[in-house]
């Protein structure tokens, strides 16, 4: 069976030059919506009511987005009279509330760094878009980032979903398990806002409600390059994005 | 259980005047029918419930429909409950039971219908039913361990006993739960796995295997730890909003799932989508059809760790990943559907695109396929593991490519025909042995004619509009379904009389299979356990809501 062998030189190297050189393959990021200018405050205040997770935050003229809260439904894409503009940048992670002055793990932690996946009620996308990070393309091997089987050897506690009432207990004691220093970091809108499901008497809204969350990976699900740059950012190997005003909303 | 005449295989074609003839001639003291539209075709109405379990055996073994599912109404005067059968080649029929709102005892079905086993324990979880005779009720999706008994967290608001929303924080986990074990033997022991297991990157579920040291004598998976009452939430929200939640409640067929919402939406405003809009919802639906059947390849690769395959897998899957953000926006197909058709249409640089993508996808896995049917390693692995014999998939009513490769022939596409399926020429691919490498060769040969439907798709696509309006104002209720990637998923909508919806059951394939699982699992050694559950491909997410 050495065919596997030459199966696999045969499709040469595939992985992203990223973080060296940006990653700009068409598909890597479904985008983001970013504040748009529009010709007057009735125009902002009708894109805004087309968003069904009220994201978009119309003040004055134009209309700023909430991207905590955004759960990437497009219709402010497609379809509406009044669309926002739309980027393709994927480096969204930014310092959760109150952690203003989040300080990076320390050096020493650049090219070993172990990642405990917690998932706590994901709809499996988010989930998915981390174990991509294993696959030929983004190739987490190669920047000494290592998911691991065991609290007890973990640095990082990346958590998906809003936390499920099933799943607050298991997600407490791994998080007690790991030994300090340890990070979090909430992945996905659902991990960090509760998404579409919000508070209620199943999901906790959030991380942040039960955990001291660190970094927000902000998307519906971030794409595995979003992701990446968080994980980069947890050792300071890539800048945070700024952190947004909180539009009145506290977390 | 006597059996007359049980159908292993059951009919291709059930038609419905004969089924209401022989239910009349059988059943005619019990039963009112009423012909029915909105996705159900026949209600039959139950005078008296103790014929309930009677009337099912007659319908699943006698006739050989395939159960669909259970469906819990509490109406402000009485329970309603309906028990969703498929007349296969026909439509949906369904039994419908009301009883007051003070009786809570219903006749258990899961004798007669095993399928149904899983669906009662649910109702009585959150509704607080009691099924009689039902052969185990409690610890189910509200775990005992946390949980007081009597939550029912999805009865109505001003008659739930127990106030959820103020005891969520208080709660704490009973230390002296223990989960039920079977095995007796001396020397037995109980083997937890999860829920956060698998490097963490598996999806959270908990399953304790029960041994005396190598093979699994029983499997019993404690699902639910991502339980996040979808239906519950969606009561009192707009249809907009519950279109979100229905497509975000499971990654992995978001597509399907927000179809078979928005059909049922579109069955109750009695709208009919546009012609351009059916085709393109058949390309985006085989397009994640085949984008989940990769990933669920590159699952059984990956657990038989042959990581070049694995590899291979994962770049085939990550490129039309790629390939579906290119052509939508979205790499998992969210935000496309709405009630009444599409929220955007496509160019034809895009459709060549998206097509010059399956077409490489699909080629590579053909090659992936010649490349794992010469490595022996990996087949012994796969065959004859994990084996579910075609009485057991008909018994447990096991539905999609694990159905279909146990010899069920069970496909909504076929069978009930819905979004002009009709139209295209494709294949059902079945295998009769049921083992591991039955489930793979059943997933590539999906693979391929997922890719078939999407070139005839794009082929026969007209211009035209691509939505029309779908806007609910008055009550009603329907059932929308669909096959999505993993088998049949039904949604039932019903809508009070401002629009809003008052009651929303998603019915899904995992949630159907999950419950056959154990089947496949026990008398097989621990280390084919990952294997098993690889080529099951069923997701937690699904099953959970």
């Amino acid at each position: 069976m050495s065919f596997w062998f030459w199966h696999g030189l045969s499709n040469g190297v595939r992985s992203t030059g990223y973080p060296r050189v940006p990653e700009s393959a068409p598909g890597v990021t479904p985008g983001r919506p970013v504040a748009t200018e529009f010709s007057s405050a009735e125009r902002s205040s009708l894109a805004a009511a087309d968003c069904p997770v009220d994201a978009i935050v119309p003040r004055g003229a134009s209309a700023l987005v909430d991207l905590r809260s955004c759960v990437y439904c497009q219709r402010c894409r497609f379809g509406g009279a009044y669309p926002l503009q739309w980027t393709q940048d994927h480096e969204w992670t930014t310092v959760a509330a109150g952690r203003e002055n989040y300080v990076p793990l320390p050096r020493s932690y650049r090219r070993s760094l172990h990642i405990m996946v917690v998932d706590a009620g994901d709809c499996g996308a988010c989930l998915h878009e981390v174990k991509h990070l294993n696959n030929p393309f983004y190739n987490a091997h190669r920047l000494g980032i290592f998911f691991t089987a065991t609290p007890r050897s973990a640095d990082v506690l990346l958590v998906v979903g809003p936390v499920s009432e099933n799943m607050r207990v298991p997600l407490l004691k791994t998080y007690e398990a790991m030994p300090t220093p340890k990070r979090i970091v909430a992945v996905g809108a659902c991990a960090i806002t509760g998404g579409v499901f919000g508070r209620g008497f199943m999901s906790a809204g959030g991380v942040s409600s039960v955990l001291p969350v660190d970094l927000e990976i902000p998307g519906d699900p971030p794409p595995p390059l979003a992701i990446l740059h968080g994980l980069l950012a947890v050792t300071g190997r890539k800048a945070l994005a700024p952190r947004q005003p909180d539009f009145g909303r506290t977390a | 259980m006597s059996v007359v005449g049980s159908p292993l295989v059951p009919p291709e074609r059930i038609d419905l005047d004969g089924l209401v003839a022989a239910i009349q001639e059988r059943f005619s003291a019990v039963v009112s029918l009423s012909r029915a539209d909105k996705g159900v075709l026949l209600s039959l109405h139950l005078k008296d419930p103790e014929s309930l379990p009677p009337l099912s055996l007659f319908l699943y073994w006698e006739i050989g429909c395939s159960f669909g599912g259970l469906i819990v109404e509490e109406h402000s005067h009485a329970w309603q409950l309906r028990y969703l059968f498929l007349a296969s080649g026909s439509g949906w029929i369904d039994i419908v039971l009301e009883l007051p709102l003070g009786g809570r005892s219903v006749p258990s079905i899961t004798a007669a219908v095993h399928a149904a086993d899983w669906h009662e324990r649910e109702a009585e979880d959150l509704f607080g039913l009691q099924f009689e005779n039902h052969p185990r009720l409690g610890d189910f999706i509200l775990h005992d361990q946390i949980w007081p008994e009597g939550a029912a967290p999805h009865r109505k608001p001003q008659r739930k006993s127990v106030d959820v929303h103020q005891t969520q924080l208080r709660r704490r986990p009973n230390p002296n739960w223990r989960p039920l074990l079977v095995v007796q033997d001396p020397g037995s022991f109980a083997m937890p796995v999860g829920p956060v297991y698998e490097g963490g990157i598996g999806e959270s579920l908990h399953f304790i295997l029960e041994t005396v040291g190598e093979d699994v004598l029983r499997a019993a998976p404690r699902l639910f730890y991502k339980f996040r009452g979808v239906e519950k939430i969606a009561e009192g929200t707009r249809v907009s909003h519950a279109l979100l939640l229905s497509e975000r409640f499971a990654a992995k067929s978001s597509f399907a799932h927000s179809l078979a919402f928005s059909s049922a939406i579109e069955k109750i405003c009695d709208v009919e989508v546009p012609p351009r809009a059916a085709r393109l919802r058949v390309i985006l639906a085989e397009l994640e059809r085949l984008r989940h059947h990769a990933g669920a390849i590159t699952g059984i690769c990956e657990s038989t760790a042959l990581s070049v395959a694995a590899s291979q897998a994962a770049i085939i899957e990550e490129e039309l990943l790629r390939a579906s953000c290119h052509f939508t926006g979205h790499r998992y197909l969210f935000g496309l559907n709405k009630p009444g058709g599409l929220r955007r249409d496509f160019n034809s640089d895009g459709f060549r695109d998206l097509l010059n993508a399956v077409g490489r996808a699909v080629d590579e896995l053909r090659i992936l396929e010649n490349r794992l049917h010469f490595t022996s390693s990996f087949l012994d692995r796969l065959e004859d593991v994990g084996v579910v014999d075609p009485n057991k998939a008909r018994d447990l009513n096991l539905l999609g490519p694990v159905g279909r490769a146990s010899g069920r022939c069970h496909d909504l596409r076929r069978e009930c025909s819905y979004g002009g399926y009709g139209d295209y020429q494709f294949e059902v691919p079945r295998e009769n042995e049921g083992d591991g490498y039955a489930r793979l060769r059943v997933l590539f040969a999906e693979a391929a004619q997922s890719a078939k439907l999407i070139r005839q798709a794009v082929d026969s696509l007209q211009p035209g509009p691509i939505s029309v309006p779908c806007e609910a104002t008055h009550s009603g209720a329907a059932l929308g379904w669909v096959e999505a990637p993993i088998g049949a998923a039904l949604h039932w909508v019903r809508l009070d009389s401002s629009g809003l919806v008052e009651r929303y059951r998603a019915i899904t394939p995992s949630f159907n299979n999950w419950l056959g699982f154990h089947v496949a699992v026990e008398d097989f050694a621990f280390q084919d356990f990952p294997i098993i559950l690889a080529t099951f491909a069923l997701s937690a997410a699904e099953c959970d809501r």
